[in-house]
């Protein structure tokens, strides 16, 4: 399996650290529900058979995380961006 | 037909003509008193149990492909009940008892060979931690026994003790546990619970659940809609999917797991040993195989393979515990699709869905739950209430904050 990070290029995945589901996001405490979408947000996950977004860190490499689409099923690699605040426009 | 020496001897008699199938493979009837979805070694035991303690004999067993056909198969064969918090003990322990007569209770010889496991500590945290968890067995009344460096060279003097990094400084010792013979496990379980007159279907995928209002009743499938009033799941890697036909949304993700084994040695390795600086465990299996693994991919996979940092990592571990079998070829590796589980530990429970009960969970450590996951998801499917040594293993923990932590790494389920 080979992640092409849009910094360094195409790499083997032995580069990568794996987080996870790149949905679980942290939910905003102040919300009146926020105990009920912590609960969903840190345990539940939809685990796909098929496209997964994900995150993934390129710790051997440029150290910045990505957020990756990937087929779970075949371990192909859809697509690649940069995570984080400025996803939308890397 | 029982199995016995003088069957044997009778059958030799005929030149071995007359043995009969091992267990019937039933087609689908329109209904059941109880549906058990998943043809592994727990949906199997589950069946057998329910026929047997309960006397619920009026069962279907569903798998979609052939029985054994997933990580019943896959598996490194381990038996051990070397757990240390409470929720988890009892029932491993429950386990390995029911390991040590399973194959009297079946009629089947599943090679059951309580030859040791050795997990081996190499610093003094780890001699702590390794005593701390030898006296929580101990407390729960199992067998442990806590090693020092020459103890451990008198049982395996090749083992590299003087390795600069990870030197050997003992190990914690569980002398009743060990391997079984993971098919033999399936075969025994398929044959002892269609003997009882529960109908093993395969072929048979659940595309759906039948419903009426918010109860489950039964499950379509690709061989038609079967109905009945209990369902049960034991799917493993594939709980999420079939949790989603009902619209379950469950604490679980599913990661590869990859083992190997070698070209049959002569008797080397006579126990189960496990290197404590890394993730690795080997034994020897009867064939002379060495049969070995050690940490997930890391990532989410249905694949059943995986990829090549995961090799080099567990042949590194190997090559640092066991420099002796650098020279020994590969034959072969596989995948397997774990149900992992954000706290580490199993779901035997109720689901907010009437009718519908889950069996999942296991990480990479369902083989040697077999029997008592099948005993306790029986006992939860005839009677509706959890059985006492899995009485921790509730769905709602994770909302409750009641985790089962065995390893104290969080909700990152890749790292249990």
């Amino acid at each position: 399996m080979r992640i092409r990070c849009p910094f360094c290029g195409e790499r083997d995945v032995g580069e990568f650290a794996y987080l996870g589901d790149a949905r679980a996001l942290r939910p905003d405490p102040g919300l009146p529900d926020a105990e009920e979408r912590f609960y969903e947000a840190v345990y539940l996950r939809d685990n796909p058979a098929g496209p997964h977004d994900e995150l993934w860190y390129h710790a051997f490499g440029c150290r910045t995380w990505l957020r990756v689409t990937r087929n779970t099923l075949t371990h192909e690699i859809l697509a690649v961006a940069f995570a984080g605040p400025n996803e939308a426009k890397a | 037909m029982r199995y016995s020496l003088l069957n044997l001897v009778r059958q030799a008699f005929s030149g071995h003509r007359d043995w009969q199938p091992a267990w019937r493979d039933a087609a689908p009837k329109p209904s059941y008193d109880v549906i058990v979805i998943g043809g592994g070694g727990h949906g199997l035991a589950t069946a057998y149990y329910l026929a047997k303690n309960h006397g619920i004999r009026n069962v279907a067993l569903l798998e979609r492909s052939w029985i054994g056909s997933g990580n019943a198969g896959r598996n490194t064969t381990i038996i051990r009940s070397n757990y240390m918090l409470p929720g988890n003990e009892p029932f491993y322990e429950w386990s390995m008892k029911l390991w040590e007569g399973l194959e009297q209770e079946v009629n089947y010889n599943s090679m059951v060979s309580q030859r040791g496991v050795l997990n081996l500590y190499h610093s003094d945290s780890q001699r702590d931690a390794a005593a701390r968890r030898g006296n929580a067995m101990r407390m729960h009344g199992v067998d442990a026994e806590l090693l020092d460096t020459s103890d451990v060279r008198r049982m395996y003097p090749f083992l590299d003790f003087d390795n600069a990094r990870f030197p050997i400084h003992g190990g914690l010792l569980q002398r009743r546990g060990g391997t079984a013979r993971h098919d033999a496990v399936v075969w025994g379980f398929a044959r002892a619970a269609s003997d009882l007159g529960v109908d093993i279907i395969q072929n048979c995928e659940v595309t759906g659940f039948a419903r009426e209002g918010s109860r489950v009743v039964g499950v379509e499938t690709t061989r038609g809609t079967i109905r009945a009033p209990k369902v049960g799941m034991a799917v493993a890697g594939n709980t999420s999917r079939v949790a989603r036909f009902a619209g379950l949304h469950l604490p679980i993700e599913s990661h590869v797991l990859q083992a190997f084994v070698s070209e049959a040695i002569k008797p080397f390795i006579d126990g189960v040993v496990t290197f404590g600086a890394g993730h690795f465990y080997i034994s020897q299996s009867d064939k002379g195989g060495l049969v070995f693994g050690g940490d997930l991919d890391m990532y989410n996979s249905y694949a059943q393979r995986g990829n090549l940092p995961a090799v080099e990592d567990v042949f590194t571990s190997a090559m640092a515990l066991m420099p002796a079998i650098g020279r020994v070829r590969l034959l072969r590796s596989w995948g397997g699709v774990m149900d992992m589980s954000m706290d580490g530990s199993p779901i035997i429970d109720h689901t907010p869905i009437p009718g519908l009960y889950l069996n999942c969970g296991w990480n990479y450590g369902g083989f040697k739950a077999t029997p008592a996951s099948g005993w306790c998801f029986a006992h939860l499917l005839a009677k509706d209430t959890m059985h006492p040594v899995a009485s921790a293993y509730r769905l709602d923990r994770f909302r409750r904050g009641y985790l089962i932590d065995e390893k104290g790494v969080g909700a990152q389920p890749n790292l249990h």
